[in-house]
């Protein structure tokens, strides 16, 4: 009786400092902005694939946008323990109207055409496309240029970039077959439905390693010849005045090298590729 | 004109009077909704990502020609599942003992086809079989995904052909069987030609859902109107493609959903 | 073989549909060119018998013999007699989805593989010879009763059968149009067809039957002429039954 007493004591008496060290998170920018006071959720993919999340457990902080999302919220006056994961899909969290998160990241390019129902961040990556092809199909030995890589059956995940980019950049002589999600696109290809799939580079690099049995990164186009570059930006609901705090939080974490160690701890051998020739 | 009977003038003046007051609550509804809609604090926002004209400008044609692929699969599986489907339904309906084993496996055939989610299929399917290492063009996601809508729509057909069957009078087979025709003739001649008459009605509401459900192929690659308006979406971050794509679903479905009604009416006429 | 002496002979025939006995050891033998009428209230086993007579239903024992040649014998492939026996059923039971033609055409067609131009002159020359020439490409659901029922008869009839059986094929006319059908059977009486008619139509039974058997609880309780059966008849159950009908 009296050390049931005495725990509840002591827990209401954490729950009350928790409230104050709460009260003190945010800091001057983003106080009052979030969804919820003093709190900052965070919403990635379900599944979320590595290297941007590993095992697909954001909270853990391991991959390379689970350790972004903790290093924008640390700037931004969040600890560790006031970060909230929420999972959406892709298309669900660029439909216009109320959002469930403050921002949300899963690779979302920046597009001119997406700022008129949502808003994004300043980059915090900038990334190539790459081509994987599976070794043991026909596919696996294609010459790294252009115009062989064009005579290749190509799938990719809709709503990307890569179809767009397979469509004004690259222009293969077949039809492009397009699915839900980068699991569907490898279950292609490992059935030969596909000769070679299009991702972003780090997308590749895991895909080929870890995801796809026999997969091998062909190569990286060269950043010119993609329209523009393909910037990753945080999604945020249109007119989200937490906006300003985060693309502070980006720069300051660009300006002091963050960003660049976290690329380095988590996509190193996306420097390492192999550039396509475009000109043969 | 004719002098009209008192009766006939009376209905005249009613059948007047309620298409009047049909007319007037029906605009009534409309200008309501078109009233007050735009007044809804998100109408802005809406229309800015569901009726943007510029975007359907742009999207429509390549929209359109997505469709082609939609008619194409529709076109190649309707028959197939027709045919299947009276294979299965025959099964079904066999009365020799020693083809015991076709009727359970017609029973098998559409208890588990008829049960298991016609998306789930396409993709078991469409991802399951070609990854058996068949070569191209047999591991084809238009092969096989067609093969999952077949299986799947031939299994509810099946069961509307038997019902069918086993609605023509036993009266009708004792007639035939009396002229000395065979059990096969009897089916092919007198029991089927009346059993799917009886049916078309109900299978043409299969058809309007196949014409929707030829989109689930979209799941294994093929980029139709679904998946074509799934990426203009994505693009443009903008839902003013389904809409477009809605619209052309519709132009279809809804003269085949009236025709369906049509005919359903004309076989009550005929038999009452 | 034995038994030549008549064309269709019913020995000791028995048929049951589970608990009840329909027919009860009917015996009965018709000579060429006979006309056997069989009369009973409803239930007594006159249509069944008829059925089992055409093989539509299985015999449980006893023996139906053709020319001499036992036809009922269990997992004897039945089709061969059928089309040697026409039946025509008191629903007319014609094929709704085709046209008068095709539902005379069909058998003859499939059956006897006749050619398709024969076949076609053979019906028209029936449908003519029972005033139906013009109603050859209706559909069933256009004609009256009596027209259907008449249709009904060309089409047994186009099989060449060697007997008719008709079962109470007026039962389900309107008074009216009872006449021109029994105008057709009296017609293939006259041509010597052999016949077995299940009927009510009293007066025409005793106008045109050559024998009545009386039926009762499935058993032939009377056979007898047409004027025995109607003026005398030994049986108290089958005066009890006239008395109520007539």
């Amino acid at each position: 009786m009296e050390t049931k007493k005495l725990t509840l004591l002591l827990l209401t008496t954490i729950g009350m400092a928790l409230g104050v060290s709460n009260a003190q998170a945010a800091n001057e920018c983003s106080m009052g902005k979030t969804l919820t006071a003093d709190r900052l959720t965070v919403a990635t993919g379900n599944p979320a694939y590595p290297p941007w999340v590993m095992n697909d457990a954001p909270e853990s902080g391991e991959g390379f946008e689970a350790a972004v999302a903790y290093a924008v919220a640390e700037r931004m006056g969040f600890d560790k323990s006031s970060v909230e994961w929420v999972r959406t899909s892709f298309d669900e969290a660029i439909q216009p109207g109320a959002k469930d998160f403050d921002f949300n990241l899963q690779q979302y390019s920046i597009k001119p055409e997406r700022l008129e129902v949502i808003d994004f961040s300043e980059p915090y990556y900038t990334t190539t496309i790459a081509v994987v092809v599976r070794e043991g199909s026909a596919a696996a030995d294609v010459e790294a240029t252009a115009s062989s890589l064009k005579k290749l059956k190509y799938g990719a995940a809709a709503g990307t970039s890569s179809q767009p980019f397979l469509e004004k950049v690259l222009q293969p002589e077949q039809a492009t077959l397009l699915y839900d999600d980068n699991a569907d696109v490898v279950a292609a290809i490992s059935a030969n439905q596909i000769d070679a799939i299009v991702f972003d580079l780090p997308s590749a690099l895991f895909v080929s390693a870890v995801q796809l049995e026999g997969g091998k990164l062909v190569g990286q186009f060269p950043v010119e010849n993609n329209e523009a570059p393909d910037n990753f930006g945080l999604l945020m609901a249109k007119d989200n005045p937490l906006k300003e705090c985060v693309d502070e939080a980006i720069k300051s974490l660009h300006a002091d090298g963050t960003l660049k160690d976290i690329e380095a701890q988590w996509l190193a051998d996306a420097t390492g590729a192999p550039v396509i020739d475009m000109d043969k | 004109m004719s002098q009209l009977s008192p009766r006939k003038r009376y209905e005249q003046q009613e059948r007047r009077r309620s298409l009047l007051i049909a007319t007037v609550s029906l605009l009534a509804v409309c200008a309501t909704l078109y009233y007050l809609v735009p007044k809804a604090p998100g109408w802005e926002s809406v229309k800015r990502s569901f009726f943007n004209w510029p975007i359907l400008e742009k999207t429509f044609p390549t929209l359109l020609k997505a469709f082609l692929w939609d008619i194409a699969i529709f076109a190649w599986s309707l028959p197939l599942i027709m045919v299947l489907a009276l294979i299965i339904a025959l099964c079904r309906n066999v009365r020799t003992p020693a083809l015991f084993p076709l009727r359970v496996f017609g029973a098998l055939y559409t208890d588990i086809f008829r049960g298991v989610p016609t998306i789930l299929l396409v993709y078991l399917i469409g991802f399951g079989i070609p990854g058996l290492g068949l070569a191209r063009p047999w591991n084809s996601p238009y092969l096989w995904g067609t093969v999952a809508l077949v299986l799947t729509y031939s299994a509810y057909v099946a069961e509307v052909l038997r019902s069918g069957i086993e609605s023509v009078h036993k009266s009708q087979r004792s007639a035939s069987e009396s002229l000395g025709l065979t059990e096969a003739d009897t089916m092919r001649f007198v029991i089927l030609p009346q059993a799917i008459r009886r049916q078309v009605p109900a299978m043409m509401n299969f058809v309007i859902a196949l014409q929707k459900d030829v989109a689930l192929l979209s799941f294994i690659g093929p980029v139709e109107l679904l998946r074509q308006a799934n990426v203009y979406k994505s693009l443009m971050a903008n839902f003013t493609p389904y809409i477009g794509a809605a619209i052309i679903f519709l132009c279809v479905t809804i003269p085949a959903t009236r025709y369906a009604d049509y005919l359903l009416a004309q076989q009550r006429s005929v038999r009452t | 073989m034995r038994n030549v002496t008549h064309k269709l002979i019913l020995e000791d025939l028995t048929c049951r549909f589970d608990d009840l006995t329909v027919c009860d050891g009917i015996n009965l033998s018709v000579d060429s060119g006979e006309m056997i009428c069989l009369i009973g209230a409803s239930g007594s086993g006159k249509s069944t018998l008829l059925r089992c007579i055409n093989l539509l239903e299985p015999i449980d024992s006893g023996h139906i013999w053709l020319d001499g040649e036992d036809i009922a014998i269990p997992g004897l492939d039945p089709k061969p007699y059928r089309k040697r026996i026409g039946i025509v059923f008191q629903s007319f039971n014609l094929f709704p989805h085709m046209s008068v033609m095709q539902n005379i055409c069909l058998a003859p067609k499939r059956v006897l593989n006749a050619s398709v131009a024969d076949t076609k002159a053979k019906a028209l020359e029936l449908l003519e010879k029972f005033g139906l020439q013009d109603k050859a490409n209706e559909y069933p659901d256009r004609l009256s009763g009596g027209q259907q029922q008449r249709v009904a008869i060309v089409r047994a009839l186009a099989m060449q059968p060697e007997i008719m059986l008709l079962d109470e094929i007026t039962s389900a006319l309107d008074p009216e149009l009872v006449g021109e059908v029994l105008e057709v059977v009296k017609a293939l009486k006259e041509q010597d067809m052999t016949i077995v008619l299940a009927t009510h139509e009293m007066s025409f039974a005793r106008e045109v039957a050559d024998r009545v058997c009386f039926l009762d609880g499935g058993k032939i309780l009377e056979t007898a002429t047409p004027e025995e059966m109607f003026t005398n008849p030994r049986e108290a159950r089958t005066r009890e039954f006239l008395h109520r009908i007539l």
